[in-house]
């Protein structure tokens, strides 16, 4: 029996050992795949270890054999299904649905044990970790199932803010906090732990509600690193280290992740989630402020532009990635690319609906990942560039984030004016999620060409098919 | 606190060191399939799952331990699926178009003209 106990320790640890490897193989695009498989190698390690500790230990019921296998099989099966079916546009949805289940789980885990308590009784510090657990998991849970409900577009993706909603937020964290303060005094106190439980979920919905849908992102990038802390609370409450590694792993990641998305963004995380200004995609078209006249182009004019130019830099943003537009840039691209125009993509860390989905949209699209240049990289290259064409990108490109007083200040942008000629391909003079002007729109090197970006790509395609032969 | 809750809490911060370490230098490239092969990660709660559910004895403890199960193995088998998906695009050169691109449900219409 202690060799066994022994021979599972390090099974866990050497699947601890593959998550971070995996992890930093990740580094690069070249590696990533094999990280992902190392990382899924010891998965599949752990949970078999699991499973084999269970059937020698023999003591559970045949019922719970049945469950056991019944719940792998939905839940292993369910997870497939949507993972083979979904569309690259919808990813942020899915991790977010993935993140929800996980978060749950967590927080169930701390539920049973609790249940349990009356029979063997917790210690006091393992109180403390099945109440952030079951604080921590049920946010998640909720919070994440509001989110991919958001993206979506199920919810509205506009903020929901109810009057006195602070009130009912702080109401919501008063009970769960007293209830877990309960529930470690007297870990067999039931209602403390459905105090705690149900005020968590609440709190995740009322949370989430008032955020715009073009926060999304880095509240998933939160939400996920949630989720890791609870799984790692979990760890804690069923004495478990692999649990406690791999979860204290993915809690400081995606704690990482979330704010270098913020300042990618010019945001603090708590004026995200305390503000609920981003109103998201496809604001209605406002007239630009003091009769400033933007310069709009047709369909030809821009074809000329790009077929004669000998080198051009796409800019992507939401926008296309709302339009599902990105095989018809990466067709425009290769058109160009065959007519010996240098084309490169510059890609805004924020760009698309979480960070790195426009590059995950555009290798989907088949553009090679060494097209796909990052902010610091492409920038210096606008100067000696003929065509920027920008695609369903705003802020990320608004010249005013270089001054000082303006909502964007000090958000690093893409420097697409610095191109000798700048085309953007927009649905109207909507604002993006800042809600200011963009005085690219207005400077005299820039074209506006009107038109919703899968159209107006494959419109672009053809003109410059038609006029070049 | 335990000597064994101790050396857990230990683990816990070397990891989030590691945590913070190995992310830290992960180009913006990689964040969306880095941030679900985490989310892939954080599924290894099934491991708990299993052990809560084979040690159930009612209803309740069922229960919980057929929802735990379900959504653990969910997040982990879509977890690393969706991200194996997204990775296997990543490509430094572009994949041969013609033939093999029927599989797609895009038609590579309008090439000849």
């Amino acid at each position: 029996m202690r060799s066994f106990e022994t021979a599972l320790h390090l099974v866990y640890l050497a699947a601890a050992t593959c998550f971070v490897l995996g992890l930093h193989m990740m580094n690069s695009p070249a590696s990533a795949r094999r990280g992902n498989l190392l990382s899924a190698g010891g998965m599949a390690a752990a949970v078999l270890a699991a499973l084999v500790a269970v059937v020698r230990h023999g003591a559970g019921t045949g019922v719970g054999a049945v469950v056991l296998v019944a719940g792998l099989a939905v839940g292993g099966l369910g997870g497939l299904y949507a993972a083979r079916s979904v569309q690259m546009t919808a990813m942020p949805q899915l991790v977010s649905l993935f993140n929800a289940v996980g978060g749950g789980a967590a927080a169930l885990l701390a539920i049973n044990d609790a249940l349990h308590a009356g029979s063997h009784g917790l210690g006091r510090s393992i109180a403390v970790a099945v109440g952030l657990d079951v604080i921590i998991g049920s946010v998640t849970f909720t919070g994440s199932l509001v989110a991919a409900g958001k993206l979506q577009g199920i919810v509205p993706g506009k903020p929901i803010v109810f009057p006195g909603s602070r009130v009912v937020n702080a109401v919501l964290v008063a009970t769960f906090l007293t209830g877990a303060g309960l529930l470690v005094a007297d870990q067999s106190n039931r209602l403390a732990l459905a105090m705690l439980a149900l005020a968590a979920l609440a709190f995740g919905v009322t949370m989430v509600l008032p955020i715009g849908g073009a926060d999304m992102p880095v509240v998933i990038s939160l939400l996920n690193a949630f989720t890791g802390t609870a799984v790692a609370m979990a760890g804690f409450v069923i004495g478990n280290t692999v649990l406690i590694i791999a979860g204290a792993l993915v809690g400081a990641s995606g704690g990482i992740l979330t704010k270098l998305m913020a300042d990618a963004m010019n945001r603090s995380i708590m004026n995200i989630i305390v503000g609920g200004f981003g109103t998201g995609d496809g604001g209605p078209a406002t007239v630009v402020a003091g009769g400033v006249q933007v310069r709009e182009v047709a369909v030809d004019d821009v074809a000329i532009q790009l077929a004669y130019a000998s080198k051009v830099i796409i800019v992507p943003g939401y926008g296309l990635a709302a339009a599902q537009a990105q095989h018809e840039v990466a067709e425009l691209a290769q058109l160009l690319e065959r007519r010996g125009i240098e084309v490169s993509y510059g890609i805004h860390p924020v760009a698309g609906r979480m960070p790195g989905h426009m590059n995950v949209l555009l290798a989907e699209a088949n553009v090679p990942y060494p097209l796909l240049k990052e902010m610091e990289e492409i920038n210096p290259e606008f100067g000696r560039t003929d065509v920027a064409l920008v695609v369903g990108a705003n802020d990320v490109t608004n010249p005013a984030a270089r001054r000082s007083g303006t909502a964007i200040s000090g958000m690093p942008i893409l420097d697409v004016d610095h191109a000798k000629s700048v085309i953007v391909i927009k649905r109207s003079m909507g604002h993006g999620y800042a809600g200011i002007d963009n005085e690219l729109y207005t400077a005299p090197n820039t074209g506006m060409f009107f038109a919703d970006a899968k159209a107006g790509l494959a419109g672009l395609t053809a003109a410059v098919k038609t006029l070049v032969g | 606190m335990s000597g064994g809750l101790l050396f857990d809490f230990t683990i816990f911060v070397l990891s989030v060191l590691v945590g913070f370490e190995v992310i830290s230098k992960v180009p913006a490239t990689l964040h969306t399939p880095l941030m679900s092969g985490a989310n892939s990660i954080h599924g290894v709660v099934l491991v708990g799952a299993i052990l809560i559910t084979a040690g159930a004895t009612g209803p309740v403890g069922y229960l919980i331990g057929f929802v735990a199960t379900a959504f653990a193995a969910a997040n982990v088998v879509g977890g690393y699926v969706v991200t194996d998906r997204m990775l296997q695009m990543f490509r430094a050169r572009r994949r041969p178009e013609p033939a093999a691109a029927a599989a797609t449900e895009r038609t590579s219409a309008g090439q000849g003209s």
